[in-house]
């Protein structure tokens, strides 16, 4: 264990802990914009500098170890002036359109400047323009309102173990881009989106659908087993958005499905009542596996209206299943039957539907797409 | 048979790019068409042998006719016959031809440490390196020291790393050895960048056996089994003689398993770099070597501690190695001796600019910079002022005439706001503007910053950008104090080494010589008459002759004048391009 003072303030840590993480833990706010507990220190961004007696420079709080008897100050003018500096530099490189901007309002850069007060900028120049042409269907890419945190490229390689994108090029042009600098060509998981502390990168499902006043219900994801905790936007009963917190289970990361896969919720395809096939009357009765491929959507979208399925109560379709499956084993045996579930089901579900298989029905044939 | 005749030639970069391969052929067609050896029954070789600093006379011949050694300069391959007729048969050497007393002067005012073997032996020969005790340090050490003596007798010596930053050699060293792991390395930075510093690439391509000797003994000293060496692909042929170099030290047993018949394993190999300056960062071109993109890392822990690869690694500069074997040779207090109370030893400087002599200088530290430029390197062409010197590269700082007499080392040079850095010197006179000198260096450390970090990556722009407005005469008041804001910003908040001495040149010059930044600024003019821009070309009319040769090479149309009668310049249409101002022979042309 480590104990040294952070203005004024005792605390002690654990060894190779840095001196931003006991700040933290004391919940002295330290501006920062490419730190993040989970990847490894990056240093880039320098905000987080803060003033160690004796030592004759201000260090990076993030990438300095706290060491017994330090003596740290987190605020002196000349801090702030180097911060509010820094913050200048990077506004100067950086688009003014916040209010168009996807994450106005959520935007770590925006709280910053608001809280540094910086109006004017004293060092308008050059800016790095790109062409923002991008053709994946999932992730937004606007370099320009980047500001090189890395946290993306972090995260991609640390967390996600996809390394698809890198820092490129070097001076003011550095950028952050996959190889050869070509389209985004990943898993799309978008933790990226989800890192990025500005508008650089967005998520273009959500585009312009809204920035604040969502209903936020935290629920599952429906996906996989692994129930990842995820956070609905909706408004007006519709879901705009998904997003997970980093205290849950998951610690926030989201899978492409998780993040981006939201769509089926009001799709107009889904299904809302029971079907009952109805076959029609060209194709015989023991014809039944010829039938032809989906017929063409009807108007409006929905299938329930086709001339092969009916819609049903689903009164009408238990009654129908149990009969069904009670003449076939009166046939053919339980083995002749076989029950796929899906890994979209509660762990409860699964659990009673292979009982439902095996002692209701007597089969073993029972199996779903994360296997039994 | 009582003749031995010895003919060396120049084959460092410098010497190639003049033709020293040709002139080496020629040498060799020479001897074997007169078949002098048979004839006379004299024993004629050609030896090629790296840089010996003085590049602007290559290609640099020697001549030893018995140990007598006549030196030719400027050899081109038509000059090789009437060589080999007059001197090698004959025995007069051409005198029209043999280098003048200036490069005499040139190496006698020197003191060639590391530089010693380059320009007298074949670097590609291990034989010839051995033969001038090559391998002597590196056998005792292997067989007869501890890694505690070595550590020892490399912190006697008081070497400090001749990368730039002066941290003690043999502090390293002991840090490296005092670590426990099963895995440590040594690396040599050869990633040499610095415009106009070429001191690492000579000592590569001239003595190559050198380096390679000084990190075996570093090897030793600290228990690694590995090594590589870092050098940019842009030095082709220090990677080629290099990689030789460590080709022969596998089949003699000096590299690989069980080196000098003990029980000791080491090996190197080559890792080129792929052009970013900033690899020469520690930290950045630990990361290239792992394949990774060179950025530097914050110093969380010492690379003695976690380096490559997180394991150990002692990382030292070309010209640190070369110097190891020496010590160790010649003892520790020897070297010491050499330089000031506070550094030891010698260091190699490229001084080129506005001076007579540019090369490769090899001085003991603790010399005078007046030393450098006056005595060595002969003073300043064409007799014009000297106005600064800008050491240690685009991370350094302009030094004026006033502190031309402080010792040259790691301190004293950092109190006159430059830096040692890699050892580079550009000599500066009075035709250079300061302003402009500084936006030079500052527009490359800006293309090279790595853009990890803000301050280097944004703050130098937008330096580089009111450099451009005040020397465009669009300054405005407040740019000087805005310069010196960010400077000091610049220093104190960037990540590496790369942005913490980038303002320096800005620095420097402000501190220096401000009075050019403000005659740019508030009298929109450039005192040096260098800045485009500020500059305004006038026909003095008394000394026009009305030749019309202004005219005619004028691009923009701007000289208006019938002949024989004094011409004018049309301002509103002068591009200041100087064309007139060169076409001029009555030098009629007014620049200001």
């Amino acid at each position: 264990m480590v104990t040294f003072k952070i203005d004024g303030q005792k605390v002690t840590v654990r060894k190779l802990s840095t001196i931003l993480d006991a700040a933290r833990k004391l919940d002295i706010p330290i501006p920062t914009l490419c730190h993040h507990p989970a990847l490894s220190p990056f240093g880039g961004c320098r905000l987080c500098i803060v003033e160690i007696k004796g030592s004759p420079k201000p260090v990076t709080s993030c990438t300095t170890f706290a060491r017994d008897g330090m003596e740290v100050k987190t605020s002196s003018p000349q801090l702030e002036n180097m911060r509010k500096m820094t913050l200048e530099l990077l506004l100067s490189d950086h688009p003014t359109d916040c209010m168009v901007c996807e994450r106005a309002g959520d935007c770590k850069l925006q709280e910053l400047a608001y809280f540094y007060g910086i109006k004017e900028n004293r060092f308008i120049g050059e800016r790095r323009t790109y062409d923002k042409k991008d053709g994946n269907p999932f992730i937004a890419r606007d370099m320009e309102k980047c500001i090189l945190c890395g946290q993306c490229v972090r995260i991609c390689d640390e967390i996600q173990g996809v390394g698809a994108i890198d820092f490129a090029y070097r001076g003011l042009k550095t950028k952050i881009c996959p190889p050869f600098d070509k389209d985004l060509n990943c898993e799309f998981c978008g933790q990226c989106v989800a890192i990025c502390p500005t508008g650089a990168l967005t998520g273009k499902m959500w585009k312009q659908k809204g920035r604040q006043n969502f209903t936020k219900i935290d629920t599952i994801c429906p996906y996989c087993g692994c129930g990842c905790n995820i956070t609905l936007h909706v408004r007006r009963n519709e879901v705009m958005r998904v997003s997970s917190k980093p205290e849950t289970l998951n610690e926030g990361w989201l899978c492409p499905k998780g993040r981006f896969g939201y769509q089926f919720i009001s799709s107009p395809d889904r299904l809302t009542k029971p079907l009952i096939r109805t076959i029609s009357k060209e194709y015989s009765a023991s014809d039944t596996w010829n039938i032809p491929p989906y017929p063409p959507l009807a108007k409006g979208g929905r299938r329930g209206g086709s001339d092969i399925f009916r819609e049903v109560s689903w009164d009408e379709a238990f009654d129908y299943i149990a009969e069904r499956l009670r003449d076939i084993r009166e046939k053919s045996g339980p083995d002749a039957i076989a029950g796929l579930a899906s890994a979209r089901c509660t762990n409860e579900e699964n659990y009673l539907f292979q009982k439902f298989m095996r002692a209701v029905i007597g089969t073993n044939n029972i199996d779903h797409c994360a296997r039994y | 048979m009582d003749k031995e005749i010895v003919i060396k030639v120049c084959t460092g970069t410098g010497g190639v790019a003049s033709g020293g391969e040709k002139v080496l052929s020629a040498f060799q067609d020479a001897i074997a068409a007169t078949g002098i050896e048979a004839t006379f029954y004299e024993k004629c070789t050609t030896k090629k042998v790296g840089c010996r600093g003085f590049c602007s006379k290559d290609v640099l011949v020697d001549i030893l006719i018995n140990g007598e050694k006549t030196t030719y300069k400027h050899v081109k391959v038509d000059m090789v016959p009437r060589i080999f007729d007059e001197h090698i048969v004959k025995g007069n050497p051409v005198a029209e031809w043999t280098v003048e007393d200036d490069y005499y002067t040139f190496h006698e005012k020197q003191q060639k440490v590391v530089l010693s073997h380059c320009g007298e032996i074949d670097p590609e020969d291990i034989d010839a390196y051995i033969a001038v005790g090559g391998y002597e340090a590196a056998r005792k050490a292997i067989l007869s020291m501890s890694p505690e003596e070595i550590v020892d007798a490399v912190k006697k010596s008081n070497l400090r790393g001749r990368g730039g930053a002066g941290f003690p050699t043999g502090l390293k060293w002991e840090l490296g050895l005092r670590i426990r792991s099963d895995i440590k390395f040594v690396i040599c930075n050869g990633d040499e960048g610095d415009p106009g510093a070429f001191m690492d690439r000579s000592v590569m391509e001239g003595d190559p056996h050198s380096v390679i000797e000084g990190m075996i003994i570093c090897a030793k000293a600290t228990g690694s089994r590995r090594g590589y060496i870092y050098v940019r692909a842009e030095y082709p042929l220090a990677v080629k003689r290099l990689q030789l170099a460590i080709d022969m030290c596998h089949k003699q047993k000096f590299l690989g398993k069980k080196i000098f018949g003990s029980d000791f394993d080491f090996d190197l190999s080559i890792f080129q770099g792929a052009g970013a300056f900033v690899c020469g960062e520690a930290t950045a071109l630990m990361r290239s070597i792992e394949g990774k993109r060179g950025m530097p890392s914050p110093k969380m822990w010492r690379s003695a501690e976690k380096g490559l690869w997180d394991k150990p690694t002692v990382l030292n500069n070309v010209e640190t190695f070369a110097n190891i074997p020496r010590i160790i040779l010649k003892g520790a207090s020897w070297y010491r001796n050499l330089g000031t109370e506070r550094s030891g030893g010698t260091k190699v400087f490229s001084i080129t600019g506005k001076v007579k002599n540019t090369g490769l200088v090899e001085v003991p530290l603790g010399v005078s910079l007046r030393h450098i430029i006056y005595d060595i390197g002969g003073g300043i062409e064409g007799d014009k002022t000297f106005k600064a010197i800008q050491t240690g590269g685009p991370s350094g700082g302009c030094i004026p005439a006033e502190h031309l007499d402080i010792e040259v080392d790691y301190e004293s040079l950092a109190q006159v706001g430059s830096i040692m850095g890699s050892g580079g010197m550009v000599v500066l006179d009075e035709t250079s503007c300061m302003v402009n000198t500084a936006k030079f260096f500052l527009e490359f450390t800006q293309e090279e910053s790595c853009g990890k970090c803000t301050p280097c990556r944004i703050g130098t722009k937008r330096m580089l950008e009111i450099l451009g407005r005040i020397t465009r005469g669009k300054g405005r008041d407040g740019d000087i104090e805005l310069l010196e804001e960010l400077g000091r910003y610049i220093r104190a908040a960037s990540l590496c080494g790369l942005g913490m001495t980038a303002p320096n040149p800005v620095l420097s010059t402000l501190r220096y010589f401000r009075h050019e930044y403000e005659a740019h600024i508030k009298e929109k003019r450039c005192p040096a008459a260098v800045c485009r821009d500020l500059i305004t070309y006038t026909i003095h009319e008394e000394i026009c002759k009305g030749c019309g040769a202004c005219k005619k090479v004028c691009p923009a149309d701007a000289i208006r004048g019938t002949r024989k009668t004094p011409h004018k310049i049309d301002q509103s249409l002068c591009v200041k391009c100087g064309t007139c101002f060169d076409a001029c022979k009555f030098k009629s042309i007014m620049k200001a």
